[in-house]
C-alpha cells in the first residue's frame, strides 16, 4: 500500500482584486505528519486555509484530499461543510466558538456531520435517536477530557478563559472525526505554560487519534519542537520547505523574517 | 451638590418637552367662538410627567449600572429566572401543572367572551413558539411571518369556498401551504444575513397582503371571505358557547403539542445546528453543518406553524380579509418572542398571554395601546434584554466509570 499524502495542494493561486494573496503554492501533508506553515504577517497563511476549506474559491490550482487507505478526491469548489465531511477540519485564527452554547454543546455540534437524526427523529425520540444522542454526548465528553475541559462541560463557552476557548475549538474540530486537522495559530494569546500543554495536546491528537496536522504558528519555539516539516511563506509564495534543522539555517528564511529571529 | 446635578437633567428634559408640546397641548383655537384658549394646566402635566419619567429613568439605569459593577466585582453568576427553574425542576413542574389545571377549567368558569380572548392569546402563543424556531433558534430575523399565517388562513377559506373542504382536511393543507411558501421565499433570501433578510421578509409580508387586497378574482379583495365554517364536532351542531369552548380546547391542544415538539427540537441534533448557525455561521459550516439546508428547515418549520394557526384563525373568526394580516401582526408576534425571552418556551407563553390579554382588559387605555406597547419594549430592551424568562441551556451530569464516562440519565 503506497503512502499517499492525505493532503496534496498544487499550484494554488488566490487573488483579492490586484493582490496575489497566494501565488502558485504547492504543499502536501503525509499521513500522521505534523507540518507547520510559517511566515511573516500577511504572508497568506490564513488565506491558504480559507482556500482549501472552501471559504474562498481559489483562482487556480488543485486540492486533493485522501483519507488514509481511501480514495483520493479533488475538493476544489466544494462547500465548507462538505470539506469537513470529507475529513478535513479546522480552527480559526480569531476565535469562533458558539458563545451562548455550553462547552459540551459546542463539541456536540462537531458531531453533526457524523450523525443523521432529523426532525422526525428529534420529535419522536425513538430508540435509534436516543442511542445516537447518547453516543454524541459520550464521545464529546471524551474529547473534552482529552483537551482537559471536562470540568467545565456545562459552562457557557463565552465564560471560558481565552486559552481554554482555543482548546475548545480544537476539541470541536476533533469531534468531526477528521484525518487532517488544520490549526490556525493555536498558541496565540497563550502563556508559556499553556503553550507547553498545547504542544502535548497536539502530539496526543496525532499519536492517539492518528490525525495528521497542519498548523500555522508564530511561536517559533513551539513550531521547531513539534513539526516534522516546515513550509515557509512570504508574500503569497512558498519560499522554503524542510525539517526544522534545515529551515533554521536557511538564509532566505532569515531574510524574510528580517530582524525576527527564528530562534526567538 | 450631587443631588442637584441629578435633578438638572430631568429639569432640562421637562423644560424641553414643555416647549415642544406647547403648540399642541397648550394653545387651542376655539373655532366656534373664535378665541384662543390657553390651557396652562396641560403644560404643568407635561412638565411634571416628563420630569418624573426622566428621573425614574436615570435612577433605574444608575441602579442597573451599579448592580453590574457589583456583579463584576464579586464575579457572582447572575441568577436568572431560567436558571432558577432549571435548577429546581419541581418548581417548574408545579407551575405547569397549575397552569394546566387553570387552562382546563377556564372555559367553564369564565364567560364565552373571555374564553374567546383566551383562545386568541393561546393562538399567539403558538405563533410565537413557531416564530421562535426561526428568530430565536436559527437567528433569522423574519419580519414577514404574517404572510405564512395569511397563506394558511386563505388556504382554508378558499378551499372551503370553492370545493367545500372541511376544517380537518384544511388544517394539514394550510400548514403545508405555509411551509411551501416558506421554502419558496427561503431559497432565494436565506443567503442574506441580518438586516438584509429582515428587509426582504418585511417586503414579502407586505407584498402578500397587497396581492390579497388587489387580486379580486382570487382572494375577493378587501371585502374578504365570509361564512367560513367553524370546525365540525362529529357532525353535531354546536351553539356559540359550545363552539367557542370547542375551539378553545382545540387551540389549547395545539399549544401543548407545539410546546412538546419545540421542547424536543431544542435539545436535538437539528436544534443545536440552528443555534450554532445563529451563534457563528462560518464556524457552524466549518463543523460540517449545511447552512442552507438547516436554515431552510427552520424557516419552513416556522411557516408550517403559521399556516396551521392561520387555518384555525379563519375557522375561529369565520371571516377573513387582508386587514387581518398587516405588518402589525408580524411585529406583535416578534414582540412576543423578544419579550418572552429568545428560546424560552415558558417566557414566550407568558409574553403572549400578557400582550394579548392586557390590552383586552385595559380597554380604557386602548388609545394609548401602541404607546404603552412601545415603552414596554424599550424598557425591556434596556433592563431585561434576555426577556421575561431567559432561555437556559441543558446541562448534563456524568458518572465516572472504569470503562469510561457515562451519561447519567434522568
Ligand atoms: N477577504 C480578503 N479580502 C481582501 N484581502 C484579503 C482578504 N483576506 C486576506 N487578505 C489579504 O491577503 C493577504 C494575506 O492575508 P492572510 O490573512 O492570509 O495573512 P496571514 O499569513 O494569515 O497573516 P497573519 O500571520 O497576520 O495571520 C494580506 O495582505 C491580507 O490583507
Ligand atoms: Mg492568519
Amino acid at each position: 500500500m503506497s503512502m499517499e499524502p492525505v493532503l496534496q495542494v498544487r499550484g494554488l493561486t488566490m487573488t483579492f482584486g490586484g493582490l496575489r494573496a497566494l501565488d502558485n503554492v504547492d504543499l502536501h501533508v503525509e499521513r500522521e505528519e505534523i507540518v507547520a506553515l510559517v511566515g511573516p504577517n500577511g504572508a497568506g497563511k490564513t488565506t491558504f486555509f480559507n482556500c482549501i476549506t472552501g471559504i474562498y474559491p481559489p483562482a487556480s490550482g488543485d486540492i486533493f484530499l485522501a483519507p488514509p487507505g481511501g480514495k483520493r478526491r479533488r475538493i476544489n469548489g466544494l462547500k465548507m461543510h462538505t470539506v469537513t465531511e470529507h475529513g478535513m477540519a479546522r480552527t480559526f485564527q480569531n476565535i469562533h466558538i458558539f458563545p451562548a452554547m455550553t462547552v459540551l454543546e459546542n463539541v456536540m455540534v462537531g458531531r453533526h456531520c457524523r450523525t443523521s437524526s432529523g426532525l422526525l427523529g428529534a420529535v419522536l425520540r425513538g430508540a435509534g435517536t436516543l442511542r445516537e444522542e447518547e453516543g454524541i454526548v459520550n464521545k464529546s465528553y471524551e474529547i473534552l477530557e482529552t483537551v482537559g475541559l471536562d470540568a467545565s462541560v456545562n459552562e457557557l463557552a463565552i465564560n471560558l478563559p481565552y486559552g481554554a476557548q482555543r482548546r475548545l475549538e480544537i476539541a470541536r474540530a476533533v469531534a468531526t472525526d477528521p484525518f487532517l486537522l488544520l490549526l490556525d495559530e493555536p498558541a496565540a494569546g497563550m502563556n508559556p505554560q499553556e503553550t507547553k500543554e498545547l504542544e502535548g495536546l497536539i502530539r496526543q491528537i496525532r499519536n492517539g487519534k492518528k490525525i495528521s496536522i497542519l498548523l500555522i504558528e508564530h511561536d517559533m519555539k513551539l513550531v521547531m519542537s513539534i513539526s516534522d516539516r516546515l513550509c515557509v511563506m512570504d508574500y503569497g509564495e512558498k519560499i522554503a520547505e524542510g525539517t526544522p534543522a534545515e529551515i533554521r539555517g536557511n538564509p532566505i528564511v532569515i531574510e524574510a523574517y528580517l530582524g525576527e529571529d527564528p530562534d526567538a | 451638590m450631587k443631588n442637584l446635578t441629578a435633578l438638572k437633567q430631568p429639569l432640562l428634559v421637562s423644560a424641553w418637552f414643555m416647549f415642544l408640546t406647547f403648540p399642541l397641548m397648550v394653545i387651542r383655537v376655539n373655532t366656534i367662538e373664535n378665541v384662543v384658549e390657553w390651557r396652562w394646566r396641560n403644560m404643568i402635566w407635561v412638565g411634571t410627567a416628563s420630569f418624573l419619567l426622566t428621573f425614574l429613568w436615570r435612577y433605574l439605569s444608575d441602579r442597573r449600572e451599579a448592580a453590574r459593577k457589583e456583579a463584576e466585582r464579586t464575579e457572582d453568576h447572575e441568577q436568572t429566572l431560567g436558571r432558577f427553574l432549571a435548577g429546581r425542576p419541581e418548581v417548574g413542574r408545579y407551575l405547569s401543572v397549575g397552569a394546566m389545571i387553570l387552562a382546563l377549567i377556564f372555559p367553564f368558569v369564565f364567560s364565552t367572551y373571555q374564553t374567546n380572548i383566551m383562545a386568541t392569546a393561546l393562538m399567539y402563543a403558538v405563533l410565537g413558539l413557531g416564530l421562535n424556531i426561526v428568530v430565536g433558534q436559527a437567528g433569522l430575523l423574519n419580519l414577514g411571518y404574517v404572510a405564512f399565517y395569511a397563506a394558511g388562513a386563505y388556504s382554508y377559506a378558499l378551499l372551503n369556498h370553492h370545493f367545500g373542504i372541511g376544517f380537518w382536511t384544511a388544517l394539514p393543507v394550510g400548514a403545508v401551504v405555509g411551509a411551501l411558501f416558506g421554502i419558496l421565499l427561503g431559497f432565494p433570501v436565506l443567503r442574506l444575513r441580518g438586516d438584509y433578510l429582515a428587509i426582504v421578509t418585511l417586503g414579502f409580508g407586505e407584498i402578500t397582503r397587497l396581492v390579497l387586497e388587489n387580486w379580486n378574482d382570487f382572494s375577493f379583495g378587501p371585502s374578504g371571505i365570509s361564512n367560513i365554517p367553524r370546525p365540525g364536532f362529529f357532525g353535531i351542531a354546536l351553539d356559540i358557547r359550545g363552539a367557542t369552548i370547542y375551539l378553545y380546547f382545540l387551540v389549547l391542544l395545539l399549544c401543548l403539542a407545539t410546546v412538546f415538539i419545540v421542547n424536543r427540537l431544542q435539545n436535538s441534533r437539528i436544534g443545536r445546528a440552528w443555534i450554532a448557525i445563529r451563534e457563528d455561521e462560518t464556524a457552524s459550516q466549518a463543523m460540517g453543518i449545511d447552512g442552507t439546508k438547516t436554515k431552510l428547515t427552520a424557516f419552513a418549520l416556522g411557516a408550517f406553524w403559521a399556516g396551521m394557526v392561520g387555518v384555525i384563525f379563519a375557522a375561529k373568526t369565520t371571516f377573513i380579509n387582508p386587514a387581518s394580516f398587516t405588518f402589525l401582526e408580524s411585529a406583535m408576534i416578534l414582540s412576543i418572542v423578544v419579550l418572552g425571552g429568545i428560546g424560552s418556551i415558558p417566557g414566550i407563553i407568558t409574553a403572549a398571554l400578557f400582550l394579548i390579554l392586557v390590552p383586552e382588559y385595559l380597554r380604557a387605555f386602548s388609545n394609548y395601546r401602541m404607546l404603552i406597547f412601545g415603552s414596554v419594549m424599550v424598557l425591556m430592551m434596556l433592563f431585561r434584554p434576555q426577556g421575561i424568562v431567559a432561555g437556559a441551556r441543558r446541562t448534563y451530569t456524568f458518572r465516572r466509570r472504569k470503562s469510561g464516562p457515562e451519561l447519567e440519565r434522568g
